[in-house]
């Protein structure tokens, strides 16, 4: 990894930046009018047109890269659809950055829509076991767990016995997350709540309740990044990538290493020493909140405390604002917005922080954030270290 | 409130449900590495070796980590809520996810509880081996039991 960072680091920039979602969960439109509609605004951001990309990046099923290019009329000579679930986004900047760095391509569009509620309003419905594959179809599926919901709730349940991990501080990360989903006009929940609230809500899938789980909205986003010489002149402070990790481990989880700990502990450390920075340079912190022990899991396995301290951590470190370590500043996918894979939330909130734009919910001279996604059943991780121009 | 579906055996699993039809718990060896392989695939994800053995199961195991499902947005397991679905790990190694049948006490279990095999019958003969509390607990050097 020492290699990769003489190349990789700052050799990119996220220079345009927007997402879409409404107060009401529904966007009253198609996923691919809200593609369409985030691409643009993404670009007007960045202050370039659709004719300066040269690179695309989906995660949608099908050939969704070859197919948006055609509706968007762009003929890009770089593509990229992977698709990691929630942690896609994350790898398409690592894998943008590192095909800019190989002057591969200069100006990448990254685009992401889901509109889970109108296609339920529109009599639709979602397959979520769709990304899961035949084992889990034969050996997992048949007992009636409830996925991706009940894979989550058995990890908290083996941290909870392990380690003593209380229902309590699971409850605090929704609380301090609706703190921060206040200052979000465009939040699905922005009431304050309580950590008795949390655990008065209907159990799901113990010892989940509905309030430890993500809401389920419309919504999308885009980003676009350019060389770091190009970034120079656009419209913003560009925000450099410092770092980026990806990795996975299991699609079954069944068939997890250890149910206690993700992917996270293999990119965290490798993105930081890219970046070639610690845990404690970060100024803000995103992390994927499907379910309030998916970001706990992920502050153990990236480094902010020991594996098993997650729970005292939370509780005692203060996560929302004015907290010691502000984490997931939008609000989250637990109050803002989860249209079903949240990873480029996470990277267009971390943008507007380092670029000091972030309003009532900015964190006051914040120059490293860092964006963490999962996907899967804690079964695809990816981070990115993002830095301001201070940071080069 | 229907019956619980399982797919039909695929060419590899094929031997595992087929032990099932007389209530046996086989599980599936690298002949080359002696690892175990947990779902049958051709090649032994440890070596790469592609023998692969069924030899029986002791058919017990330790509850890893537990969950009562209260809500599943699937029509087949809506009504059965709530109902307990835990991860298993077999003595041999594997882990099975697995829930109580329709009727079965259906209380939350404990992580760490030693558990053993029973079956549910399935309609076409095959049955699904779900996991329930030993009485007493497991003794920790039990070996593989003899069919």
């Amino acid at each position: 990894v020492a290699g990769a960072s003489g190349v990789f680091r700052g050799a990119a920039a996220i220079v345009g930046a927007a997402d879409l979602a409404s107060p009401t969960g529904s966007l009253d439109r198609t996923a691919r009018a809200v593609e369409v509609e985030v691409a643009y605004a993404a670009l007007a951001d960045a202050g370039l047109r659709l004719d300066d990309v040269d690179a695309l990046f989906t995660a949608g099923g099908g050939l969704h890269t070859v197919d948006l290019a055609e509706y968007l009329g762009i003929a890009p000579l770089y593509t990229d659809g992977t698709r990691i679930g929630g942690a896609s986004f994350e790898a398409h900047v690592e894998h943008a950055t590192a095909a800019i760095a190989c002057g591969l391509c200069e100006v990448a569009l990254v685009v992401y829509a889901e509109t889970p509620r109108s296609d339920a309003q529109a009599g639709l419905t979602r397959d979520l076991t769709a990304n899961l594959g035949d084992r889990c179809r034969e050996w997992e599926l048949p007992s009636g767990i409830p996925l991706p919901m009940g894979a989550y709730a058995l990890a908290a349940s083996a941290h909870m016995a392990r380690f003593g991990t209380s229902p309590e501080a699971l409850a605090s990360i929704a609380v301090t997350t609706r703190r921060w989903a206040a200052g979000n006009d465009r939040a699905r929940y922005r009431s304050p709540i309580t950590v008795e609230d949390v655990l008065a809500s209907p159990m799901v899938a113990e010892p989940l309740h509905r309030l430890d789980c993500c809401v389920v909205t419309d919504g999308g986003g885009a980003i676009v990044l350019a060389s770091a010489t190009r970034a120079r002149d656009l419209r913003h402070p560009p925000v450099l990538v410092l770092g980026a990790a990806t990795a996975h481990t299991h699609l079954n989880v069944s068939q997890m290493p250890d149910p206690t700990i993700t992917p996270g502990a293999l990119t965290g450390p490798r993105a930081l020493a890219i970046a070639g920075m610690s845990v404690d340079d970060l100024d803000v912190v995103e992390l994927y909140d499907s379910f309030t022990i998916t970001p706990l899991l992920a502050l153990e396995d990236l480094g902010f405390c020991a594996k098993g301290e997650g729970g005292p951590f939370v509780l005692e470190t203060g996560l929302g604002p004015g907290g010691r370590l502000p984490t997931n500043t939008s609000g989250g996918g637990l109050s803002y917005t989860h249209p079903g894979m949240f990873g480029i939330f996470l990277l267009v909130e971390a943008t507007c922080q380092l670029r000091g734009t972030a309003g009532v919910r900015q964190v006051p001279g914040a120059n490293v954030a860092l964006a963490h996604g999962m996907g899967g059943v804690l079964s695809a991780a990816s981070t990115v270290v993002l830095g301001s121009e201070a940071t080069r | 409130m229907t019956a619980r579906s399982v797919p039909p055996a695929s060419r590899l699993s094929e031997p595992f449900w087929a032990a099932t039809r007389d209530r046996r718990l086989v599980v599936a060896w690298c002949a080359d590495c002696g690892g175990v392989l947990g779902y049958p695939r051709e090649r032994c994800p440890s070596c790469g070796g592609s023998a692969i053995e069924w030899r029986p199961a002791s058919g017990r195991g330790r509850v890893v980590a537990a969950t009562t499902v209260h809500r599943n947005p699937d029509p087949a397991w809506a009504g059965r809520a709530p109902y307990t679905v835990c991860l298993v790990e077999l003595t041999e190694g594997p882990r099975l996810l697995s829930s109580p049948p329709l009727g079965h006490d259906q209380a939350a279990v404990d992580v760490g509880t030693a558990v053993e095999v029973a079956w549910e019958p399935l309609e076409d003969g095959r049955a699904y081996p779900w996991f329930r509390p030993v009485p007493g607990g497991i003794p920790r050097e039990d070996g593989p039991q003899v069919e």
